[in-house]
């Protein structure tokens, strides 16, 4: 073989190699990534079910449910919508009402969503970084003031936004 | 006063920095011996300045100065006195000087060790090393001064965050930025090659001992702090392919293509080119890595306070100097002579077989991290990148590396024999094979993919002292003069052997525990029993204890083996006041290299029962184990002769020679 022909045969080994991962890449980004959702685009957008994805949001006051066993019912809310949320297991230590939680899994066909993960993260002050930029889009949220109180809106919106303004300073 | 000594030093040391990064380099090009001088005395005196600076910030922890904002909002006067020390990294702005305090000490290593380097390289070397440190003096300085004063002084400190109150702050951080930062020298050789145009085979020599002990203490440094995460965050997950995980991960990945390669270059001067620019690539990576944790671009526990000004000044320093460096490359490579010519089927030939699938999937863990970030930018979407992908990406392209692990060492340089290399690994085959029927016996041949993975841990255990059998021919010398001969070998062949044999101790362990781990999460009252990995799980009760800055709730466990008590664990749900935090201290059993598990949740409404996660973790302490032999590995290697700092002037003539045979 000549040199030419070698280093032929070497460039096309490791183009096969790199087209190879390129391609698990972008099968792997096609099937196994979770689109953001807020309580308001899963009722608007509706995702279907067997689609993964991350909802976020506060949790609401007073909807938290515990069966006795490990078994827990929640509202997501961005004080527009809210979706209410089942989970099996035992929730992050930071999992209070009124604060903000993100939570995987996939939306049952009755509309409950059937959480797998449920994430609040390590620190009293935290919100996860996609529930401030989606309640700052529809103006409830300032950066350094936290939650903006909305008139207007029912009564539970009110007592969740009054309460989270404390925490997500 | 002691406060105002370090912030004095900290900006001393910018002033050297400076110093450091031009005279040398202006040195170099004039040939003028003094200026050249000048950046071995810049490095050792920067190194001094920051060690003064360091230590000034840790006199404030230790004798709790709430007057520095910083100790006010990561101390407490409560708070153990271990913790007070490691708290000066548990924060952005300290935690970025130790940055540069190990930067420096990087510096001073190679002015104080690099006596026998030509002076024009061993100066431009320091001057590069002098742009990094000056361009993370200045980040401190005008965007994270420690040592900003509050006045009036508050009584109380905020406390540090509670997770990472734990000793796994004062071995996880300094482990990884050794690693991390010890890259640098890499980066510093490959520009200096780039600014001379010359490379021979002494700059490999030099290089690869660096790269060496970075990646040494890398690995260590993410064993660490995976075990930590593990222990930790009671979700009893060890690799969670976090954003901040995978940042740690690339400079891993890439490191360890390095230093395979960089052992090409030494030895048959070939793949210069490559090397370079592997070496470019590496530290780029930690840099990209310190601007996804520092920039507040992520929200991780690392990320401590975010402010947009950090973010975009790290990103300029990312980008001028990676920017910068390839850019050089792209300028100078061509002017490097190539190297020796190889088969593809030789030594070399592995190595670059290596180096393709370790740097392709680290590049599937850059596009896996970023293309989140880049879609938002974008698009505005958001979109969360987990396991699911990179189980899928990454998982495959190490299949073929790691079957291809034993192979290497067995081939010869230049051109190799694939059979007769075949043909020495028929035991690890067999033990492979062995291994799979095992696997799949046991499992009633449901698992598959599990009985694939215990037969390629095998295959790299048993193929990695095949390595050592055939080198020191056991069979055709017989036992005494093999024995003779095993001992006589050179280091770096038992810093080779380890390490693929580590890798393969790691692999069993992954394999093991994410396919046959248990989990139950299950509501106790004082009394209940829960069977787990073959183990009953008695839980005695519950009680509230009181620590020096937390309360705690503790569950106490028996475990039974076949009725017998064996032991007892305590699971504990603390409380820290100063922050208004809880965490969970998990109660873990370890028996041979499995683990059990326990959790605590929440009490019920009740306060009779309380929710328990519990999880069979088998063969779980292997991960951590293999990572430690993989380190061993590492530092055997280093203390081979070949390698030894200093050995060049022993053997500088030989070495000479050697060169000039191969030229």
């Amino acid at each position: 073989m000549t040199r030419k022909a070698k280093r032929l045969y070497s460039i096309g080994a490791i183009l096969l190699v790199i087209g190879a991962a390129a391609g698990l890449v972008l099968t792997a980004l096609s099937d196994s990534i979770a689109y953001f959702h807020s309580p308001t685009d899963v009722v608007e957008k509706m995702p279907g079910p067997g689609q993964r994805i991350r909802l976020g949001g506060l949790v609401e006051e007073g909807s938290v449910v515990r069966d006795g066993s490990t078994h827990v019912t929640f509202k997501i809310t961005d004080s527009i919508e809210s979706v209410p949320v089942t989970y099996t297991g035992i929730l992050p230590d930071l999992f209070r009402e009124g604060q903000g939680v993100v939570a995987e899994g996939m939306l049952a066909p009755d509309r409950v969503f059937q959480a797998d993960t449920v994430l609040a993260k390590h620190d009293e002050t935290y919100m996860p970084k996609e529930v401030v930029d989606d309640l700052k889009a529809r103006g409830l949220w300032e950066d350094g003031k936290g939650m903006v109180k909305k008139t207007g809106s029912s009564p539970e919106d009110a007592v969740s936004a009054t309460d989270a303004g404390g925490a997500g300073s | 006063m002691i406060v105002e000594l370090g912030h004095f030093a900290l900006i001393l040391a910018l002033s050297v920095a400076i110093i450091q990064s031009t005279l040398p380099l202006v040195g170099a090009r004039g040939g003028d011996q003094r200026l050249m001088e000048i950046g071995s005395i810049g490095a050792t005196g920067g190194f001094v300045l920051l060690a003064v600076a360091f230590s000034a910030l840790t006199a404030a922890y230790v004798t709790s100065d709430f007057s520095v904002l910083n100790v006010f909002e990561n101390s407490h006067s409560a708070k153990p006195m271990l913790f007070k020390v490691t708290g000066v990294w548990g924060n952005h702005e300290g935690s970025m000087l130790l940055w540069v305090l190990i930067l420096a000490f990087f510096g001073a290593l190679v002015a104080l060790f690099g006596r026998d380097l030509p002076a024009t390289l061993k100066a431009n070397v320091l001057a590069v090393q002098g742009w990094i440190l000056t361009a993370f003096l200045l980040f401190i300085l005008f965007t994270s001064n420690p040592f900003t004063r509050l006045d009036p002084a508050p009584m109380e400190g905020q406390d540090l965050n509670p997770i990472l109150q734990d000793v796994g702050l004062a071995i996880h951080p300094p482990l990884l930025y050794l690693g991390y930062v010890g890259f640098s020298i890499a980066f510093s050789f490959a520009v200096a090659a780039l600014i001379d145009g010359r490379i021979d085979a002494a700059w490999a020599r030099w290089v690869r001992p660096w790269t060496l002990v970075a990646w040494v203490f890398l690995t260590l440094g993410i064993a660490m702090g995976s075990y930590w995460a593990y222990y930790e965050l009671g979700w009893g997950g060890w690799w969670f392919w976090d954003p901040v995980e995978n940042a740690s991960f690339m400079p891993w990945l890439a490191g360890t293509a390095l230093l395979h390669s960089a052992l090409v270059m030494e030895k048959r001067s070939a793949l210069k080119i490559w090397t370079i620019l592997l070496a470019i690539l590496t530290f780029s990576l930690s840099l990209l890595g310190t601007f996804l944790v520092r920039s507040g671009v992520l929200t991780s526990v690392h990320a401590f306070a975010t402010d947009p000004a950090r973010g975009v000044f790290i990103l300029v320093i990312l980008c001028l100097f990676i920017g910068g460096a390839l850019a050089l490359f792209a300028w100078r490579a061509s002017e490097l002579e190539g190297g020796g010519l190889f088969a593809p089927i030789s030594r070399e030939g592995a190595l670059v077989f290596n180096n393709l699938f370790l740097t392709t999937a680290a590049a599937t863990v850059l596009v896996g991290t970023l293309y989140p970030l880049l879609l938002e930018v974008l698009t505005g979407e958001k979109i969360s990148v987990g396991a699911p992908f990179f189980d899928l990406t990454f998982g495959p392209l190490m299949v073929p590396l790691l079957l291809a692990v034993p192979f290497g060492p067995l081939l010869g340089w230049k051109r190799g024999d694939l059979l007769a290399a075949g043909q020495r690994l028929y035991f690890a085959a067999g033990v492979a094979l062995a291994a799979m029927i095992l696997g799949l016996a046991f499992t009633g041949g449901t698992r598959v993919l599990a009985a694939f993975g215990f037969a390629l841990a095998f295959w790299l255990i048993a193929g990695s002292l095949t390595d050592l059998f055939v080198r020191a021919s056991f069979f055709k010398a017989g036992w005494r003069k093999g024995w003779a001969r095993l001992t006589g070998l050179p280091r770096s062949a038992f810093g080779t052997a380890l390490a693929h044999f580590g890798l393969g101790i790691t692999v069993l362990g992954v394999i093991t525990v994410s396919s046959f781990e248990t989990e139950t999460v299950t509501t106790m009252r004082p009394g209940d029993t829960v069977e787990a990995g073959g183990y009953t799980l008695h839980f005695d009760g519950a009680s509230r204890r009181a620590g020096p800055n937390y309360e705690e709730q503790v569950g106490t466990f028996t475990i039974r083996d076949g009725g017998v008590a064996v032991a007892e664990t305590e699971s504990a749900k603390r409380f820290y006041p100063a922050r208004q935090m809880p965490t969970t201290e998990a109660g873990i059993w370890t028996t041979w290299f499995s683990q059990l598990y326990v959790s605590l949740g929440d009490p019920s409404a009740d306060g009779q029962s309380i929710v328990v996660r519990i999880w069979w973790k088998p063969l779980v302490t292997l991960i951590w184990i293999g990572s430690v032999f993989m380190a061993l590995g590492g530092t055997v290697s280093l203390a081979d002769r070949r390698l030894r700092v200093g050995a060049p002037t022993r053997s500088r003539g030989q070495a000479r020679d050697r060169v000039a045979a191969g030229a």
